[in-house]
């Protein structure tokens, strides 16, 4: 993570037409780091990865290897290795000419390539399909063929857009356990896309966020989870339920004016850069506790009042829509409170995300498209 | 009502096999026809088929002095010729117009169809008199030019279709471990557009196989192609040869076509012209 990385990033930007994709992007990645560009469609985490695969020109900026300029080299000339997407598999090859292809083009004697390719097949579980074409495999096989074609080569850096996403939910699991051992195994520097935040979170040394194609925030899993940077990084990371609140800053303490969602609370600054004015309070479903209507806090936090809207139980615990002002927030609980009954929403210091409102930005920007907000934990 | 309904409907089978027996009358007839004629000996009004069989016809079409193993010969040179050539220019130019952002892509793509917007007869007047002046005229090379411009548009259409129809990243993923990128046109791209390219060489084989007008006025009378040869038995009166002609015309068709069909997938058609 420092100055100079082995994959580093140098005020990357990349327009397409008149739009901008990528705004100046800095980046250090370490040698045998594991990062995920995390963000939603259109955030210009793909991009990012075929700027670096060498498939598209960045219109600004450098990226470099090892302290060498890669930034006009054919995308052939760097060492990478990309799994796609769609894998991209060549349909007239058998799984064994689609894994050895690599090795092929480096002129690597033919018995010296069915040793490899079979070491790779016999790794990935493979075994016993050298022969089919891809047609004739599981989504699960051609995942592991695509992945093995990349391997095969010995990558520096191997590059990943979003691989798993193809696949169904539960091998899904599995195999970005898998995915991460070989990682880490292999020792190779890893750069994953992907939109799904759990699966940042479980595989990556390094989540590296993404909003308009810039970075919103980067560090490891537990930094973006618990201390994100911007509402746009809460709501990103869970947090979606959002209170326009007063505030006004006390030495270190920040006090929240009681208004029409509540009586507010106090918590502690704890190093963040909050001035006193409107601020945006972010927490999470599963970080509000609700109970009846005049149960005192009894530690650190901010206390709003509402009234249950609509009840449902998703598994382990149950989930309220609950009003809160002229705005509707999710609140888990351990028991069912009743539509219409009023409650009380707790939320502790340490899960309560403030930031100022941006000046002249309305707080309804939540910078996610709507269909994402709504995603069950 | 219901049992009247199941009659009616029990009596559908009459329309429809009134008019598929039509359909197949109006196909099967005139080749049926064609074929009785090759193996008529005698056939004049009003006797409804042949009073003489035989394959004396068939030995004075392959006789030396028939002229038809000529015209057979001469047929397969140019229309081989005329697909070597028009391949090696839909190649480059299907992946041109399928891969790159070429402003006027879809004026270039008619522009292929021009050849056909014209009636032939003037166009090839023309091109007959100025291959007179520079000697292409009464030339293999000179037929096989005229029909490479008669098929151009059906091997550019159809393999700017085969090349679209593959996706881009396969080759990207041929580029990103380390293949150059005529390496990978050579390893990747062809050996997908290999169907597509197949089918677009058998539409301008068949094309240049049963081209008239251009033969005629360029070709004729030192290079004789078999649609000629039909053209002079058939104004003959001999429809004995003109029918053996015409077969040896169609057989290559018929084969090709049922190639052509294996060959050419839905994806690759959709995109036809695109």
């Amino acid at each position: 993570m420092s100055g100079d990385g082995f994959l580093q990033l140098r005020g990357v930007a990349s327009r397409y037409g008149q739009t901008r994709v990528l705004k100046d992007i800095d980046l250090s990645i370490g040698k045998g780091e594991f990062v995920a560009l995390l963000g939603s469609s259109g955030c210009g985490k793909t991009t990012l990865l075929r700027v670096i695969a060498g498939f598209i020109e960045p219109s600004d900026g450098q990226v470099a290897v090892n302290g060498r300029d890669i930034t006009r080299h054919q995308p052939d000339k760097r060492g990478m290795a990309l799994v796609f997407q769609s894998y991209a598999l060549w349909p007239h090859m058998t799984v064994a000419q689609n894994i050895g292809y690599g090795l092929r083009l480096r002129g690597v004697a033919r018995d010296e390539i069915a040793r490899r390719v079979s070491e790779m097949a016999e790794l990935l579980g493979l075994s016993g399909l050298e022969e089919r074409k891809p047609a004739n495999l599981s989504g699960g096989q051609r995942q592991r063929v695509a992945l093995g074609r990349a391997l095969a080569i010995d990558p520096e850096i191997l590059l990943l857009d979003e691989p798993l996403s193809n696949l169904d939910a539960r091998i899904r699991l599995s195999v970005r356990h898998e995915l991460r051992a070989l990682q880490k195994r292999l020792g190779i520097t890893a750069v994953h896309v992907t939109h799904d935040r759990e699966e940042a979170m479980v595989m990556a040394d390094r989540i590296v966020i993404l909003d308009g194609g810039r970075i919103a925030q980067q560090g490891s899993p537990e930094e973006v989870y618990n201390r994100p940077a911007s509402s746009f990084v809460a709501a990103f990371m869970g947090a979606e339920n959002l209170l326009e609140l007063d505030g006004v800053r006390d030495g270190e303490t920040f006090v929240l004016q009681p208004g029409s969602a509540g009586e507010g609370g106090s918590v502690p600054v704890a190093g963040r850069a909050l001035e006193s004015g409107a601020v945006e309070a972010r927490f999470r479903p599963e970080a509000a506790r609700l109970t009846d209507i005049d149960t005192p806090a009894t530690e650190p936090g901010a206390r709003f009042f509402g009234e249950v809207m609509a009840v449902s139980y998703p598994g382990g615990h149950w989930r309220h829509a609950v009003k809160v002002g002229d705005r509707e927030i999710m609140a888990d609980a351990d028991r069912a409170f009743p539509p219409g009954q009023p409650v009380t929403v707790f939320v502790p210091a340490e899960t309560l995300f403030l930031f100022n409102t941006p000046s002249g930005d309305p707080v309804s920007r939540p910078g996610l498209p709507s269909e994402t907000v709504k995603i069950p934990a | 009502m219901t049992a009247l309904r199941n009659n009616l409907s029990a009596l559908w089978w009459v329309p429809r096999g009134i008019v598929f027996g039509l359909m197949a009358f109006f196909i099967f007839g005139p080749l049926f026809n064609m074929l009785l004629w090759t193996v008529t000996e005698k056939w004049y009004f009003p006797h409804t088929f042949p009073l003489e069989y035989g394959f004396s016809s068939w030995e004075k079409v392959f006789a030396p002095r028939g002229g038809a193993l000529e015209s057979l010969g001469n047929s397969l040179v140019v229309a081989l010729l005329t697909v070597v050539v028009s391949l090696a220019l839909a190649i480059p130019a299907g992946y041109a117009l399928a891969r790159l952002k070429l402003p006027l892509r879809g004026v270039i793509l008619l522009a292929f169809l021009i050849p056909q917007a014209f009636p032939n007869l003037t166009v090839y007047v023309n091109i007959a008199r100025i291959f007179y002046e520079i000697g292409l005229n009464g030339t293999i090379p000179g037929v096989v030019l005229v029909h490479v411009s008669h098929g151009l548009v059906y091997a550019v259409w159809i393999a700017t279709a085969a090349f679209s129809a593959i996706d881009p990243e396969l080759e990207q993923a041929a580029r990103n471990i380390g293949a150059g990128a005529l390496r990978t046109f050579r390893d990747v791209t062809l050996p997908l557009a290999a169907p597509g390219l197949m089918a677009s060489a058998i539409f301008v084989f068949l094309e240049s196989l049963d081209e008239f007008t251009g033969s005629y006025f360029v070709g004729a009378p030192d290079v004789n192609m078999l649609p000629l040869l039909l053209y002079t038995t058939a104004s003959g009166g001999n429809y004995q040869i003109a029918s053996i002609t015409a077969l040896l015309l169609l057989v290559p068709s018929l084969v090709f076509m049922a190639v052509v069909e294996r060959f050419l997938k839905a994806d690759v058609l959709s995109r036809v012209g695109q």
